[in-house]
């Protein structure tokens, strides 16, 4: 047994030591799967707080992701094209400004969380998971409809944005953007499960009555975490869209949702850094079986098998053990 | 006489025709320990979820401190000085012990909304949480995973978070359900001090507890209150007698 911050710390190294390795041997395409690798660790950092401190099984983050990479499609598309996103009633340009394209999508993807957390947290159970996948595929064939912005086909846009002294088509640039995100946004999540908020969001997934009897409204908790877990993967989505280059439906899709899902259950549900370890894995075997089969889903799903069967804390449970309430 | 702390009217409530609570009137004085007996299936459970707002009366008024809080809901009476405790033990199971009285503590000083600031570095909070543990006799054990509690120690743990809402009134499910002799005995000698810091209503099945704490008892057969009295005087009474153990047929 490993304990639970050797191991973080572990993994955190080592997809940072990948793509430095890859940047000393030449080999652009590895720092670009370690980028992917921790971009989708973002996203479900993001669906951790909701699912693993909240309880929350949303199958809708599809939803928040595509909102954030739309947001850098649209914001992008008008500055390459030079016209305004909106004139009326004021007017509204685009930008290639990554700061701004992160902040964009973050309050939007928080409004979204809002608006859908609010009729989704009047269910529970499978009603929750229900609704929010709807929501998800009411983005989702939003976006296909929206041909104003390529409806399916999706936007490519030219350039990658930028970012205030970086060249961010250098790989190892955006890679290192994007890992000190992940980061930033690890050592916040830690914050916040220790915090009054945390700790009142735990109990209210473990026992909603005993919260509401010490005069807090469990409701309104996961709510918060709904729309801070919702702003997250929105830059998640962000990012993801800056890496290809390119946003299209696929990433509202509900496969979108179970991806992340499945990054955060095969990691360990609730762990700090098990979305990380579950991103990482997805993206190994996606690169390592994705060549000899189109079907390598196969094997991801005997994996997701034997890890939800025999290890219940996920990977991060399966070496650490399980979780130190407060370490 | 002084006010009762908390006071219910004239309360009804029916599932379909069944009437679980008919017409029922009860009160709690300062400084007192008001027991609520009856047999299975009469409707004590129901009593207790309408004092605390988990179900809403069909008619009744009930009161606390004087004011009408019928048409509120749990948050609002916990956040008035309800302070309740369950017949399952509601806790969160896979925390430590501290931090199930903590999140009392952070419920009392109603601040949840820090996200940044650890809750063990909160001086207000952890002494709140402290104090409660080593009143019940907990604080050796704070370190625990809840879930590792023996069930005696579940049932001390639901009265510690109770003790850092500093409620106006306790409202006690079967706090002793489940507890032998010796937890019996000493949660009976912990609740008979609690009275003077505020008055318990208190639901509860094993009769020596009953009879060795309250100041008065009443009666709920049938969802009606058959009888309200002192301990003696519900011991002597014909209708209980009968309602417990049947009359001669």
């Amino acid at each position: 047994m490993i304990r639970e911050r050797y191991l973080n710390g572990l993994v955190l190294v080592l997809l940072l030591a990948v793509p430095l390795w890859a940047l000393i041997n030449d080999q652009p395409f590895t720092i670009t799967l370690a980028t992917r690798a921790a971009i989708f660790a973002l996203a479900a950092v993001g669906l951790n707080i909701a699912l693993g401190l909240g309880g929350l099984v949303s199958l809708g983050h599809a939803a928040f992701f595509g909102i954030g990479g739309y947001a850098m499609g649209i914001l992008a598309y008008h500055a390459q094209t030079y016209t305004p996103v909106m004139e009326l009633p004021f007017v509204i340009e685009g930008t290639k400004s990554m700061p701004i394209i992160w902040l964009v999508a973050m309050v939007t993807s928080g409004t979204a969380a809002l608006l859908i957390g609010l009729l989704s947290l009047r269910t529970t159970g499978v009603y929750f998971i229900m609704i929010t996948l709807a929501f998800g595929q009411m983005f989702y064939f939003f976006s296909i409809s929206w041909i104003a912005y390529g409806g399916e086909d999706g936007l490519s846009i030219y350039i990658r944005n930028d970012f205030p002294g970086l060249n961010t088509l250098v790989p190892i640039n955006f890679f290192a953007i994007c890992f000190t995100l992940l980061c930033l946004v690890l050592f916040i999540n830690g914050l916040v499960a220790r915090s009054p908020f945390g700790l009142a969001l735990n109990a209210a997934r473990q026992a909603p009555q005993r919260v509401q009897t010490v005069g807090l409204d469990p409701q309104r908790l996961k709510l918060v975490a709904f729309v801070l877990s919702g702003v997250i993967t929105g830059l998640a989505g962000a990012l993801f869209a800056d890496l290809n280059r390119f946003v299209s439906p696929t990433m509202f899709s509900w496969q979108t949702s179970g991806e992340i899902m499945i990054f955060v259950i095969l990691g360990g549900t609730a762990r700090l850094c098990g979305p990380v370890v579950g991103a990482v894995v997805f993206v190994m075997l996606e690169h390592a079986l994705g060549g000899l089969s189109e079907y390598w889903h196969i094997y991801l799903g005997a994996l997701l098998l034997l890890v939800v069967l025999f290890a219940r804390g996920g990977l991060v449970g399966l070496i650490s053990g399980r979780a130190v309430a407060h370490d | 006489m002084t006010d009762p702390i908390l006071a219910t009217h004239n309360l009804q409530k029916s599932f379909g025709a069944l009437k679980a609570t008919d017409n029922v009137s009860i009160d709690l004085y300062p400084g007192e320990i008001h027991a609520i007996i009856g047999p299975n299936g009469a409707g004590k459970s129901t009593l207790i979820a309408q004092i605390c707002g988990e179900l809403k009366p069909n008619a009744g008024r009930i009161e606390l401190l004087g004011q009408d809080v019928t048409h509120t809901n749990t948050l609002t009476r916990a956040k008035a000085g309800i302070g309740r405790t369950f017949q399952i033990s509601a806790l969160a199971m896979e925390d430590t012990v501290l931090q199930n009285v903590l999140l009392g503590a952070v419920g009392a000083v109603g601040s949840p909304w820090r996200f940044l600031f650890p809750v063990l570095a909160d001086k207000l909070l952890y002494s709140k949480a402290n104090d409660a543990l080593k009143r019940v006799g907990l604080q050796g054990d704070a370190a625990r995973r809840t879930s590792d509690l023996s069930h005696g120690q579940r049932r001390q743990l639901e009265v510690a978070v109770a003790l850092t809402l500093e409620p106006k009134a306790f409202v006690m499910d079967e706090p002793m359900a489940g507890l032998g002799a010796e937890g019996s005995k000493t949660l009976t000698s912990f609740l008979d001090g609690l009275r003077d810091e505020a008055p318990i209503l208190l639901v509860e099945h094993d009769m020596d507890a009953v009879f060795a704490l309250a100041d008065r008892i009443s009666v709920l057969v049938y969802g009606q209150i058959i009888e309200t009295g002192t301990v003696d005087q519900i011991r002597s009474s014909k209708a209980v007698r009968e309602a417990y153990l049947g009359s001669d047929t």
